[in-house]
Order: structure tokens, then C-alpha cells, then sequence
């Protein structure tokens, strides 16, 4: 089964550093890989938006956005858990682009 | 394909993945929508046309460039009385219920009502939007380390994960008490109660003002609080009503 890819654009705060943003985001784009790119993975939580659960319905999820722990209590803030769904989180705080879209796209590839 | 979820409207572009300038003007085009507060997804699956969720954006809609297209959809977001992204920063305290014990220190400490106690008395966040930017002093308190706000600049409050030694820094910051001398309601209670018999016979404005930022000043450097927090704060008075309710809430939350 394909995993389905969720990529967070941190879109209103700079702690995520914009070269890994752009690239992650590229090479999705030219790997021609479905995908779903949000701008605030925050925003969504704290609105409890209803887009979080059919994101993390179904097929296993990949998802490049920051640290695994605060993404997952992310979800759980909004009443999605993604414990049990084989959720790879990867991180763009600290890991290099390179290594991201690795671990996003390597049944793609 | 490529489609943009703006809450209740899809848009859906055409997903080839381009060269040279198309692909550049296919990449402007995503970052500049994601910046904006729309969402973009891929798909392989092309909806046949527009309808009220959906809206297929063809290559003409962003070969100039993104500026039109979000023209567009700003007015469409605008009309339908749906929030511009980025209105408010999302800060807010995220709870790792796997280390939170429940406690109910944060909802003692908060001033600004962002936490509440659920119907099966657990702890939650309520009230994410009452939080103050930039501002992560509920988790400096939390003795567990559990509270997390995930745009922070430094770890384990951004969600890095926690280490033994993160809990004894922590632990040496968080203490309050040691800080203000004592359990922080009681010298609340204490203060009040030596002010009014003070001011009852020496009124001291200039001193009492100085008194609090000192306070103030020391509370700020401890729990890196931004200067603009404090300068929000509620009144003494506020303070000590809201600190009552709050603990009131938390013991009958804890069954104390």
C-alpha cells in the first residue's frame, strides 16, 4: 500500500530554515509524487480541523514537518491519533532536505 | 494534478512536473499558496471540472505568476468570511499526555484561561487563541516537562524529546516558589494582607510599583517571558481573584 504523504509548510514562524522547506517541497513536485502540503499543521490543530482526519485515514502515513513528538500530540490536540497508523514524522528542523524527501518518497522512487 | 484546499474550495492544477520555467513557476506558484494559508495537494486524479468544492486551476492561471491567481482566491476567501491565513500566529501549549500527570500546575499558573479540565478531569487546552505569543511559561512550570509549544526556538519545549537532564533544568527553573519566596498563593495571601495593614499606614505607590518589577524582571528572565506578556498583565487584584478560581478548579479537578 502507497503511503500517503503530508508535507507542513510552518508557514508563520521561522524555526523551520527556508532552504529545507523549498527543497523538500521541490523535489515532491518533480518526483511527481501525490502529496498534501498545508501551511500550518498548528493552525490546523488548534482549529481542529476536520482535513487532519481524513489526512490520516487510510493508507500509512509520511509526514515532513518538525519534531515527531510535537507532531503527534499535534494530531491528538485535534482528536486524530496517528499512533497506530505506522506514521513516519520526519523532521525539517534538523534533518537535511536530502534525507527528508529520502524517507518521504523511497516507494516512489 | 495538483489541487489547493481553501477550507470549504478546492483548486486543481494539472500535475505534469514540468521543465525549466514551468517547473520554477509550478513551484512559486505552491510556496506563494502555502505562505498565503492555502493548502495544495497532489493527486494524480483530475476532477473533470469546477463545482462548488472544487476548482480546477489550468496552467494559464499561474503562467504569469502567482499574483493573479491569489488575487483570486483572497477575494473567494473574502467573500465567504473565511479567516486570511496568518491572522494569528498559531502559538499555543501542546500537551504530551504521556508525561503529564495531570497535575494541574499549568492550570494554576496560566492568567489567561488557556487551559480547562475536561469532564473526565483531565487537563486540556481550551482557550488556544487567549495564549500569548511567544510566551512558553506554563511549560517552564510544568515539573514534568510535558508541555510543548512546537514553534519554539529550543528544546525539549519544542518537542524535542526529553532527557533526564532536561527535567532537572527544568525542575531548578520551574521552581516558583523558591523563586517568590515561598508557596505562591500563600505569599500572594501574605502580601495582600501586609499591604493593606502597609498602605493602611504608610500608602507607598512609587515602592509598590518598584516592588513588582522587580518581581517582574526576575520572572521574566526565569521563564523567558517577552516584555509584552508582562505588560499584559491583569491587575493584582485580577491576579489574585483568577489565581483563586484557577486553584479552586484544579482541586476539585484533583479531588483535593
Amino acid at each position: 500500500m502507497a503511503a500517503r504523504i503530508l508535507y507542513c509548510h510552518c508557514a508563520y514562524a521561522r524555526v523551520v530554515p527556508p532552504e529545507t522547506k523549498d527543497a523538500v517541497l521541490d523535489g515532491l513536485a518533480c518526483a511527481e509524487a501525490e502529496f498534501e502540503a498545508v501551511p500550518d499543521l498548528c493552525e490546523m490543530a488548534a482549529r481542529k480541523d476536520p482535513r487532519l482526519a481524513e489526512l490520516a485515514a487510510g493508507e500509512p502515513l509520511r509526514i515532513a514537518a518538525c519534531y515527531p513528538r510535537a507532531v503527534k500530540w499535534l494530531f491528538a490536540s485535534a482528536g486524530v491519533n496517528i499512533e497506530g497508523k505506522a506514521a513516519v514524522i520526519l523532521n525539517m528542523r534538523t534533518e537535511p532536505a536530502e534525507r527528508v524527501l529520502e524517507g518521504l518518497l523511497h516507494d516512489e522512487r | 494534478m495538483t489541487s489547493v484546499d481553501v477550507a470549504a474550495t478546492r483548486v486543481v492544477i494539472e500535475a505534469t512536473r514540468g521543465e525549466g520555467t514551468d517547473r520554477q513557476r509550478r513551484f512559486d506558484v505552491m510556496r506563494a499558496l502555502l505562505e498565503k494559508g492555502y493548502a495544495v495537494s497532489a493527486s494524480r486524479t483530475v476532477p473533470a471540472a469546477d463545482d462548488d468544492r472544487v476548482r480546477v486551476l489550468r496552467h494559464a492561471d499561474y503562467a504569469n505568476g502567482p499574483s493573479a491567481l491569489l488575487a483570486t482566491l483572497d477575494r473567494a476567501r473574502e467573500q465567504g468570511g473565511r479567516p486570511q491565513g496568518g491572522a494569528w500566529k498559531p502559538w499555543f501549549p501542546v500537551i504530551d499526555y504521556q508525561r503529564c500527570t495531570n497535575c494541574m500546575q499549568c492550570l494554576s499558573f496560566c492568567l489567561f484561561d488557556v487551559y480547562g479540565v475536561s469532564a473526565d478531569k483531565t487537563i486540556e487546552v481550551r482557550n488556544q487563541s487567549n495564549c500569548k505569543t511567544d510566551c512558553p511559561a506554563c511549560s517552564r512550570v510544568c515539573p514534568e516537562v510535558a508541555i510543548m509549544f512546537p514553534k519554539y526556538r529550543h528544546g525539549p519545549i519544542n518537542g524535542e524529546e526529553v532527557h533526564a537532564d532536561d527535567i532537572r533544568r527544568e525542575a531548578m527553573r520551574v521552581d516558583i516558589s523558591a523563586l517568590l519566596g515561598g508557596d505562591i498563593y500563600a505569599a500572594l495571601r501574605d502580601r495582600s494582607a501586609k499591604a493593606t495593614s502597609r498602605f493602611s499606614k504608610e500608602r507607598d505607590d512609587a515602592r509598590a510599583l518598584k516592588e513588582r518589577q522587580t518581581c517582574l524582571v526576575a520572572l521574566q528572565k526565569a521563564l523567558d517571558v517577552p516584555a509584552e506578556v508582562l505588560a499584559s498583565l491583569p491587575t493584582s487584584d485580577e491576579i489574585r481573584a483568577r489565581a483563586a478560581a484557577a486553584m479552586a478548579r484544579a482541586r476539585e479537578a484533583t479531588g483535593e
